[in-house]
């Protein structure tokens, strides 16, 4: 893919949020997430970060939370929009820094106004940037044989409305028509800390998952959260199923979006 | 009741392996949704309903005081009579005392999950009364001395073959010598032994659904009819209801059947409604010589000033548990006491003391399902987390838990260390993986700390080096 073809304005200074997961266990989602974004001509920039604090958000601990959320407002404060590729994270940016925040005078505001201009990827290109099909595009055809499926992840579905986007840029962009699961809005079981601190529910969840995957008969599942892909890859790969699993960031960005030499083109599952 | 939700681990992972139980949730799971939805999609503005809804029980909580005291006034008028109980132990002494002064003998009941609160079964026999549940599901349970599994499905739990075997071993007694196995026979069978005690009791005792102040009017809905034959019968009908029941009048409660049919089980109606107002009047044809209602607090006065307010909205419908991905894994009796699900880790902990479950709010993925067919709209997933914090700030949660997470923090409040400690981690798990004994590259099945992950998943393997560092050596270029 060379660019997305984007009908707004560019040169926005973009702050990528990598998220931690990605930063550690599957980099080549920042890099397709990057490029994506550049495609929209506008610039990305990655400041020294660690994490949303979602994890101790959820565990309960909201001044742990706030802290971490205050340092966020002001590593990311002044950049003109900053994305995500994961949903669960741009919600607890979006949705959760406001509500964290809003007895602190000085910081509510700059929370609120880092919420209004953070977008979970998919959201960001279709509706900040409004990438639209480019009619000259060639490599439409490189999936039209594989059975693809989607599973849409809790955090971005319900609370950041994430359903359409990541499909229209699929099918736009890589003439993608998926093969949907009948409970692709049906939890994985991931959670979180939830999937270690009750492996045994967990597990049965993500083998419901499992089964709605391979009734529709997809060679490859995609999504947009890394936590919820690992989980559903990880329990994948120990029952031996050939589904790959991959972030859809990572399919649209193509292979040659990655550093060369760094040997990471594998797939989440599947060989 | 008993509250054993402090077993809930242990419970659950029971409730995994038990292959009847795995059996009765996988039946029952997809009906419910798939009937549900369609019941919603066919009234086109169900969306306003639930808005509607929120609001007048929002109303009404703000002026509980005023409509309950209406709503007495009003029992009163039609010569009823209001009981007021604090806990659990006075609903059951004022049940009691009314069944000792018509001396009584036979109690029938209809479905209350407020006598399961109080434990009112138990402690009428523990006093010498015979009780009879005489909603099906709630009569299965009861004749195999379980509790409901589900608020509107007790009997969910049951396989067809458990009831045909329970039945012939409770019914043959009574001269039914043959086994019931397909469900017309067992639900006439059921019918043929609850007649008897229809006729033959002395108190019929039922929950409210709603209880309408404006006219003092309770309202109950069953499929079954068994509350009315219970509440009619019977020389005296006792309603034991929560607080939190009341709706202002009967323009409301169109409102909200509406919206209970369709959000429980897909029906635009439950096939009866039923407003009874006070006992048998001089020209009526049936009818109960006293009718009571017992409104029961149990702690909900309480939550009416707290961060958990929305919970008392709630109109027992069930949605919540049955979209709810653990519930419909583990069933209900894993959560341990009377109710389940995600209402059930919102209102267990209130009502039965966020320390005797503190596993409740955790075991969910806050995946915010339940909330979106709430007919109510109750922010379940808030509430919660809201247990969350509370559970966090008595240090009641998991103490590896809390370990973990402030080590995380720690590393995270200052991102220069956080680069570095992840490259480090990068590096390590990378080299581990390279130099493990078998296996695949790329992935790992076992990991030291990771244990309940590598249990039944694999964990990926990372590359040599994190995202942060590799985009600062390619100088922002992929």
């Amino acid at each position: 893919m060379d660019t997305l073809h984007s009908t707004r304005s560019s040169g926005s200074r973009v702050g990528l949020f990598v998220t931690c997961l990605v930063d550690l266990l599957r980099p080549q989602i920042g890099f397709a997430a990057a490029r994506l974004i550049q495609s929209c001509r506008c610039q990305v920039f990655v400041p020294a970060q660690s994490c949303c604090g979602q994890p101790v958000y959820n565990a309960g601990d909201e001044s742990k939370a706030a802290r971490l959320a205050r340092q966020n407002v002001e590593i990311f404060g002044s950049f003109d929009y900053v994305v995500v590729p994961s949903g669960s994270c741009a919600a607890m940016i979006r949705e959760h820094y406001p509500k964290l925040l809003r007895e602190d005078a000085d910081w509510y505001p700059k929370a609120r106004d880092m919420a209004e201009k953070t977008f979970e990827l998919s959201q960001f290109l279709v509706d900040v940037m409004k990438v639209e099909a480019d009619a000259g595009k060639t490599d439409t055809d490189d999936w039209r044989d594989t059975k693809i499926t989607y599973h849409d992840s809790c955090s971005g579905l319900r609370e950041l409305g994430i359903r359409n986007q990541p499909r229209t840029l699929l099918r736009q962009q890589a003439g993608i028509s998926l093969d949907e699961m009948t409970n692709s809005e049906i939890c994985c079981g991931f959670g979180g800390a939830f999937c270690v601190k009750y492996p045994e529910i967990s597990t049965a969840m993500v083998d419901d998952k499992i089964s709605g995957v391979h009734q529709t008969g997809a060679e490859l599942l995609l999504g947009g959260d890394l936590g919820c892909l690992m989980n559903i890859a990880g329990r994948l790969k120990r029952i031996g199923s050939p589904v790959r699993v991959l972030h859809y960031a990572e399919l649209l960005a193509g292979e040659d979006a990655f550093p060369a030499g760094t040997g990471i083109h594998k797939p989440i599952a599947g060989d | 009741m008993e509250v054993l939700s402090r077993n809930f681990r242990n419970a659950s992972r029971a409730a995994l392996l038990d292959a009847e139980l795995q059996a009765a949730l996988a039946r029952a799971e997809g009906g419910f949704v798939d009937t549900r939805q369609k019941a919603v999609d066919d009234l086109k503005n169900f969306e306003s309903f639930r808005e509607y809804g929120e609001k007048v029980k929002n109303h009404t909580l703000e002026h509980l005081d005023y409509y309950l005291e209406l709503f007495e006034q009003n029992v009163e008028e039609s010569g009823g009579q209001v009981h007021w109980a604090q806990n659990g132990e006075q609903a059951n002494r004022i049940i009691l005392d009314i069944c000792e002064k018509v001396n009584a003998r036979k109690i029938t009941k209809g479905k209350s999950m407020v006598s399961e609160e109080a434990a009112t079964n138990s402690t009428l026999e523990r006093n010498g009364y015979e009780v009879l549940e005489t909603d099906l599901g709630e009569y299965i349970i009861q004749l195999a001395q379980e509790t409901p599994s589900h608020i509107i499905a007790p009997a969910i739990h049951k396989s067809k073959a458990g009831v045909t075997e329970l039945f012939h071993q409770h019914h043959a007694r009574l001269g039914f010598d043959g086994k019931v196995t397909v469900h017309e026979e067992i639900v006439d069978q059921a019918r043929q032994v609850l007649r008897e005690h229809f006729c033959s009791a002395d108190v019929g005792i039922t929950g409210g659904n709603f209880l309408i102040a404006e006219t003092g009017s309770v309202a109950i809905v069953t499929n079954e009819g068994n509350g009315d034959l219970t509440a009619t019968l019977p020389r005296v009908h006792i309603v034991t209801a929560s607080i939190e029941k009341v709706i202002p009048d009967l323009t409301a409660l169109g409102g909200f059947l509406r919206l209970l049919g369709r959000s429980a089980t897909g029906q635009t109606m439950s096939v009866y409604t039923t407003l009874f107002n006070g006992p048998r009047r001089e020209n009526d044809l049936d009818g109960p010589d006293e009718f009571h209602v017992v409104l029961l607090d149990n702690g909900r006065s309480e939550i009416l000033n707290g961060s958990f307010r929305d919970i008392l909205r709630c109109i027992r419908c069930g949605a919540c548990l049955n979209h709810c991905p653990v519930y419909t894994r583990i069933g209900g009796h894993a959560y341990g006491w009377v109710y389940p699900g995600p209402m059930g880790s919102v209102l267990t902990p209130i009502l039965a003391g966020q320390k005797n479950a503190p596993d409740l709010p955790h075991a969910c993925t806050l995946n915010g399902r339940c909330q979106t067919v709430c007919p109510v709209k109750i922010p379940l997933p808030d509430l919660i987390r809201t247990h969350r914090v509370q559970l966090n700030r008595m240090k009641a949660d998991s103490a590896v838990g809390r370990t973990g997470f402030s080590l995380w923090y720690r590393l995270a409040r200052s991102p220069g260390s956080y680069v570095l400690a992840t490259r480090v981690a990068a590096l390590v798990l990378n080299a581990l993986d390279r130099f493990k004994p078998g296996g695949a590259r790329g992935r790992f099945r076992w990991l030291p700390l990771l244990k309940p992950w590598t249990a039944s998943r694999d964990f990926p393997a990372p590359g040599a080096s994190t995202f942060q560092r590799m985009w600062k050596k390619h100088g922002g270029e992929p």
